[in-house]
């Protein structure tokens, strides 16, 4: 895709999610919908940091919680509109994700991980003991009447994470192709070659840090909307880690579009078990995914059909 | 005529073990100098030093002047310093032309001719005989290949000084030959090399000066042939 095609693409989702809320009738649709998307920005926002810059994340359940209880902090003090909600978020989680910035300082690899979970735990007890936003019994939000000219809350909420799904991907994919991207993929690629090579990788490993956790706090920020009632352990659930983990290493890390092709996949997968069968079998389900995956295929969806194509030409 | 590179009085500690003491070295601009001695004797230590990628315990490092003891290594990179390594680092995920590309555009930016990288980068390619190899993964290179990436790049950082670390290492005769032919045509471009080496016959061809390190200390400092003859050369690394 080069020139126009992308924005054309862009704009031509925007219209099918248009038509998508006037067509369909069963709220389902809009629910499961959001759900993807949530998962898909998520995805995204991982594979900044642990695709193209080589640093695994192991807390994203931190900054999506922190992203949601900045929303309900913030609307429990005042009638805050959404948009701000969402930028408040993203501003909360992008600091938090420059502090895990200079962690990589000093931790790389498995150590950085381990550090990353640690931090999730922390925040975790930190809002399980802040009785303002509820505590650990959790807080209910009501809802709001207002929904622009949709016909419920629920249609707007899709259509605001569809608009907050592409802007991460078009931020996901102007990086990829930059000059920040080569930087981000030499450090991953070689730290010490990528200093040396005049790269300033304290501060591309910042912005990357900043930018992973601006997501997905964004991500996070409509969530208690969307669920009405929101308690630590569902907003802090490894469930949502594993999630923007797994997607991205089933679609393939190293391009813009695996943690997209990759989150829209299993993500409908889960969808559809979690219909049809059980909701439990979804969790095996990524399970033997990434396993699968790892072991067969480990550049992912988008990595298979590259090294087809190349083969082709 | 002032030094391109001085270092003075540099020590580096690692715990207990001293690597490096008491090291003193100017570097004239223009100059090729070989850097020669046993096994874990210090070169390697000594260019982590001046490139940055570790610093000094003591002592001073100053580039055309500016003292740089304590600037990062991105930062030298783009005042013009410029290494290969010993072990090769490609950047294994990207091709070989991107390989380049990165130097060029953080390195060299504020120094570089206001090209497109990418032609640039396809310039010094042609210049090192891998344009051919221009769209390959870096990873699937040759060994051969992939020492020249390696000298490409420091290249690509559009250097005043590089620094060579045993970028001909495990080469045959004729590519030895090859590598050092392209070392001769930069000196010749104005650029100030620093060559460490194993291959004895290439530093003797190469070098204007050879400094011979051991345990830690400049033991010999001289033209090659004066080097070779040295007593203390010859017992702790050319064997008498």
């Amino acid at each position: 895709m080069r020139g126009w095609g992308f924005p054309a693409a862009c704009a031509a989702v925007v219209v099918a999610g248009l038509a998508f809320t006037e067509l369909a009738d069963n709220p389902y649709y809009f629910n499961a919908a959001y759900v993807i998307l949530q998962a898909l920005i998520m995805a995204v926002a991982w594979n900044i940091l642990g695709g193209f810059t080589g640093y695994v994340n192991f807390g994203s359940a931190a900054f999506f919680a922190v992203g949601a209880y900045t929303s309900i902090a913030l609307l429990k003090a005042a009638a805050v509109p959404l948009p701000l909600l969402i930028l408040a978020a993203a501003l909360v989680c992008g600091l938090i994700g420059l502090g895990v910035g200079y962690l990589t300082l000093r931790l790389k690899g498995v150590y950085f991980a381990i550090a990353t979970l640690a931090m999730g735990i922390v925040l975790e007890t930190l809002i399980n003991n802040w009785s303002y936003v509820g505590g650990a019994k959790g807080t209910a939000i009501l809802t709001p009447d207002k929904h622009l000219w949709f016909d419920s809350y629920s249609e707007m909420l899709f259509m605001v994470m569809l608009l907050l799904a592409l802007g991460s991907v078009a931020v996901s994919r102007t990086l990829s192709s930059s000059r920040l991207g080569r930087g981000l993929a030499a450090i991953r690629d070689d730290e010490v070659a990528a200093e040396c090579s005049g790269v300033p990788t304290l501060r591309l490993k910042l912005v990357s840090t900043t930018v992973m956790g601006a997501m997905m706090g964004a991500a996070g920020a409509p969530y208690p909307y969307f669920v009405s009632y929101v308690d630590p352990l569902s907003a802090f659930n490894l469930f949502i880690a594993v999630n923007s983990i797994a997607m991205p290493m089933i679609g393939g890390t190293a391009h813009w579009a695996g943690p997209v092709v990759g989150a829209l996949l299993v993500g409908s997968a889960q969808e559809v078990i979690t219909v049809t069968i059980s909701s439990e079998l979804n969790v095996l389900l990524v399970g033997i995914m990434l396993v699968l995956f790892i072991t067969l295929a480990p550049q992912g969806i988008v990595g298979l059909v590259r090294k087809h194509w190349k083969k082709r030409a | 005529m002032s030094a391109l590179l001085q270092v003075a009085g540099l020590a580096k500690r690692f715990g207990g073990f001293t690597a490096l003491e008491g090291i003193a070295l100017d570097v004239a601009p223009g100059e090729r100098l070989g850097l020669i001695g046993p096994n874990g004797s210090g070169k390697t230590t000594l260019i982590n030093c001046i490139s940055g990628a570790l610093y000094n315990d003591e002592g001073r490092i100053a580039f055309e002047g500016r003292d740089i003891t304590r600037l990062p290594p991105f930062q030298r990179a783009r005042l013009g310093i410029a290494r290969s390594f010993q072990i090769p680092k490609p950047f294994r995920s990207l091709t070989v032309l991107d390989n380049l590309r990165v130097p060029l555009e953080y390195a060299a930016r504020t120094r570089s001719a206001h090209r497109r990288a990418e032609d640039e980068a396809m310039r010094v390619l042609e210049s090192m005989g891998l344009a051919a190899r221009a769209h390959q993964d870096s990873a699937g290179l040759t060994q051969v290949d992939m020492r020249k990436l390696e000298l490409a790049r420091a290249m690509a950082a559009h250097p005043r000084l590089l620094i060579s670390d045993e970028a001909m290492a495990g080469l045959s005769g004729a590519e030895v030959d090859e590598v050092l032919e392209i070392l001769f045509k930069l000196n010749a471009a104005g650029i100030t090399i620093i060559m460490i080496e194993h291959i004895m016959q290439a530093v003797m061809r190469f070098s204007q000066r050879v400094v011979c390190l051991d345990a830690g200390r400049i033991i010999c400092e001289g033209t090659p042939e004066q080097t070779v003859a040295n007593a203390d050369v010859q017992r702790a690394y050319l064997g008498a």
